[in-house]
């Protein structure tokens, strides 16, 4: 009995460092938020166009049936990053054919009007979430967020953040790819 | 050239700690004295080399050498002096280097100072700190090398993080480190003891003053983290159960367990097992604290470059120390004799209760900070254990505590007359309800819970306020002969009466600033004006001020109360252009009765800023400063004792002196 006692810390011990063993897997990353969405279906809306310009509005009806998965992507312009990442999903658009929707958050839409002729366009079609409503039902963490949804309406994948820089956009690539959002499955 | 010294001097260090790992315990166990002796030799020889390894990063810190890459990364010329010299430890390998010249300076300290320990024990106890120094040098030299050169050299450095360049941060890590790595010796001592597989008396006063120092240390070091926090952080808390307070948090708790149950091995040969045991727990739980924060594990504010190939090294180390000492300790101490025998109530069982309730809580601790992993590895849930966990099962074992704590000292060894400790603290128990009312009746409303937290301050310190009376018999005899009974008692004494009277004041630093923080958060444009405990604030604009390294947008906040000025408050918002981040200066109006705390930020959104709004936030954190000053009585305490004759180290037995010697001849 004795014995046995004296052997609970060494018995504890080796527990929690085979714990700590299995925590420091390098593809583990403690900060990440993983997203309630995934493999969920999208959440419903239906979003006027913005004021001023000539794209549509957007609906979750317009994600379904579509023949290839489609990209989502929650923008607003008076987010610096969103700027940043507008270049990059520009030439996803025109270089790879990828279908890109926009939801223009919590944006006055005079701003967003010069914003996207500043900038050019590569929306197909544009929700305005002014309340910020549809936002929550995305589980927005903030803005950029970028996620692709399949024909079924379901969300395959969430970005968080910017898809700017070698890494992001890698990342993102991969994640279109196996998707199959890209017509003929190219990618750089 | 001076950085390759440095390099140099790391290898000729852990040379010496190899040949001090094997030496000295063969000597011991074949009863070669010159083997052992080695060991003194070594240790001193360590302490110079990585001392000179340290003045060499420093000296590269100091003239901005950018051909280091350590230096390229944590420094900036433009850099206050200050800073750059404590940018020494602001790097993971910068810290980890200081980790292991205290290592060695606790090591050469034992080797210089410990003459009253027997030859055997003194070079087992060496060899085992050596083990520690290798395996933290060959880490070091192998994975984190701060001499590492680049090529080509750059203009100029990437800059200290702006948040860690502050007075009391760049005097955070080296305090918080000596208690952290002060346990280390304590736990070569355990080891030591559990080889020979003796524990005696004589083993805990030779402890003792190791535990303390590094206590001491510990204390002023996580006080001065909560501190920062508190001041520079701009959240206006001073702690936030995040795991890497934690894990600072938990050598602590375990240390002043050992502490006292150190007392009871000295003072009656008992609780050997249990000593042991708490000495090798304290330094593991410093171990997985340096783990934690290097390898990533967790997510906290706090962290270094994260490399999970350092964390691998690090996990390795632990294993063998933390793992190789509980299996000897599983092997040899049931082997141990218990010692002596007490009543349920008596001074020992005093501290056998305090001493369950602190190693309770550090489990508390540890649980609900390792939790989140645990948890993710069995169902791959992702959560975060924050506050709420902490406070709803750490604050009642706390209270708890402080009943025993008022209690203890009141108790004599072996068997205390009960009736007689009724008769001492009736009078107190009585006391401390009327001022719990009292306090009930001025605020009227707070959580009860709080209420519940001023009984046992106001308990803890008229107990212990008490049991100091009684000793020196204040009141009841003249004061000329209490100032005498208070001069001759051990300093050790007064140190635990400040030392808990400490704890008392903390604890109503604590409620104050946490049950009655009032708090505003407000979108202010120039003109408006703020109303909070008593105060009118008035924010009258901000402007841009340069600063040496950084540019900051300034309020001016006048506070006004009843009409009368009394000061003008100026937080800050720093920009640091070269590390590219921002900090948040705080001003405050501190008080002992509380501290009005004035932050503010730039809006969040851009479509505010057009009206010329800033974000302000406003705190009044009531008696914030008690627990500073509480801190502050606990590590005099500490010293204090550290002071007592008895316990003094290498200190020789004072000889009676002749009387006459004061006669001059004739």
């Amino acid at each position: 009995m004795k014995r046995l006692i004296a052997g609970l810390p060494f018995i504890a011990a080796v527990i929690f460092g085979g714990f700590f063993l299995w925590g420091l897997n390098p593809d583990r990353d403690p900060n990440e938020i993983p997203s309630v969405l995934i493999s969920q279906p999208a959440p419903a809306f239906d979003l006027d166009p913005v004021p001023g310009l000539e794209t549509p509005g957007l609906a979750r009806s317009d994600l379904v049936g579509n023949e290839r998965p489609v990209v989502v992507n929650v923008f607003a312009s008076w987010c610096v990053p969103c700027r940043a990442e507008h270049a990059v999903l520009t030439r996803f658009v025109e270089r790879d054919g990828m279908r890109l929707f926009g939801i223009n958050y919590k944006d006055k839409p005079e701003d967003a009007v010069k914003w996207l002729n500043d900038l050019g366009n590569p929306y197909e079609r544009i929700g305005s979430d002014l309340s910020g409503r549809t936002g929550i039902e995305w589980g927005l963490s903030g803005v950029p967020e970028t996620f692709i949804v399949d024909g079924d309406g379901t969300v395959l994948f969430r970005y968080v953040g910017p898809v700017v820089g070698p890494d992001a956009v890698e990342r993102f690539t991969t994640a279109l790819t196996q998707a199959g959002a890209l017509p003929n499955g190219a990618g750089s | 050239m001076v950085p390759e010294i440095g390099h140099f001097a790391l290898a000729l260090a852990l040379a010496l700690a190899l040949v001090q790992s094997v030496l000295p315990i063969a000597g011991a166990s074949r009863g070669n004295a010159v083997w052992m002796k080695s060991a003194q030799a070594t240790a001193i020889g360590q302490v110079l080399f990585v001392a000179i390894a340290f003045a060499a990063l420093m000296q590269a810190f100091i003239v901005s050498d950018f051909t280091v890459r350590n230096v390229v990364e944590n420094s900036h010329s433009l850099k206050p002096m200050l800073y750059k010299v404590a940018g020494t430890w602001g790097s993971h390998e910068g810290s980890l280097l200081l980790w292991i010249l205290i290592l060695a300076v606790f090591g050469a300290g034992v080797a210089w100072f410990g003459s009253n320990i027997p030859a055997e024990t003194k070079a087992r106890t060496l060899s085992v700190q050596a083990w520690i120094s290798v395996g933290f040098l060959s880490f070091l030299l192998l994975t984190s090398n701060p001499f590492e050169r680049v090529f080509p050299p750059p203009l100029d450095g990437n800059d200290l993080n702006p948040l860690l360049q502050d007075m009391g941060l760049a005097m955070h890590p080296p305090l918080l480190y000596f208690g952290y790595v002060g346990f280390s010796i304590v736990f070569s001592f355990a080891v030591a003891a559990l080889l020979e597989g003796r524990v005696d008396p004589a083993w805990a006063r030779w402890v003792r003053p190791w535990t303390l120092a590094a206590w001491v240390s510990l204390t002023a070091g996580i006080a001065l983290g909560s501190w920062w926090a508190y001041y520079e952080l701009g959240w206006g808390g001073w702690w936030f159960w995040d795991p890497v307070e934690n894990v600072s948090f938990m050598p602590w708790l375990l240390g002043t367990a050992l502490l006292h149950s150190a007392i009871v091995t000295e003072k009656r040969d008992a609780f050997k097992s249990w000593t042991i045991l708490l000495a090798i727990l304290t330094f593991s739980l410093s171990l997985l604290g340096t783990f934690i924060v290097r390898s990533g594990l967790l997510t906290s504010v706090h962290a270094f470059a994260v490399d999970p190939e350092r964390g691998l090294y690090i996990l390795g180390l632990l294993a063998v120390s933390i793992g190789g000492s509980l299996a000897l300790y599983a092997w040899r101490a049931p082997e141990m004799e218990p010692g002596g025998l007490f009543r349920p109530i008596s001074r020992e069982a005093g501290l056998l209760v305090n001493n369950l309730i602190l190693a309770a809580a550090t489990g508390t601790v540890l649980f609900g900070t390792l939790y989140p992993l645990i948890l993710e590895a069995v169902t791959g849930d992702k959560i975060s254990v924050g506050p709420p966990f902490f406070n709803a099962a750490f604050i009642p074992m706390m209270l708890a505590l402080v009943v025993f704590m008022g209690l203890g000292p009141f108790l004599s060894w072996k068997r205390a007359d009960i009736a007689g400790l009724l008769d001492r603290i009736r009078f107190v128990a009585v006391l401390a309800v009327i001022a719990t009312l009292a306090a009930w009746y001025l605020l009227n409303g707070g959580p009860i819970m709080a209420y519940l937290a001023i009984l046992g301050a106001a308990w803890l310190l008229l107990a212990t306020l008490r049991e100091w009376a009684l000793r020196i018999r204040l009141f009841e005899v003249s004061f000329a002969e209490s100032a005498r009974r208070a001069r001759n008692l051990p300093r050790a004494s007064h140190g635990m009466t400040l030392a808990h009277a400490g704890v008392a004041i903390l604890m109503m630093g604590m409620i104050g600033s946490s049950a009655w923080k009032s708090e505003e958060i407000v979108f202010a444009a120039p003109g408006t004006e703020v109303a909070i405990a008593g105060f009118d604030i008035t924010f009258e604009g901000a402007a841009q001020v340069q600063g040496p390294n950084y540019i900051a947008d300034r309020g001016t906040l006048v506070v006004r109360r009843d009409d009368e000025l009394v000061t003008t408050l100026f937080p800050e918002r720093r920009y640091y252009p070269v590390a590219e981040s921002q900090t948040t200066e705080s001003a405050i109006r501190s008080t002992l009765a509380g501290d009005l705390y004035t932050s503010i930020a730039t809006p969040a959104s851009d479509q505010v800023n057009n009206a010329g709004a800033w974000t302000l936030r406003i705190l009044y954190e009531p008696l914030v400063n008690l627990i500073w000053i509480g801190s502050i009585l606990l590590v005099i305490g500490g010293c204090l004792s550290l002071s007592d004759r008895r316990l003094r180290v290498g200190a020789p037995r004072r000889a009676k002196q002749p009387a006459s010697d004061a006669v001059p001849a004739e």
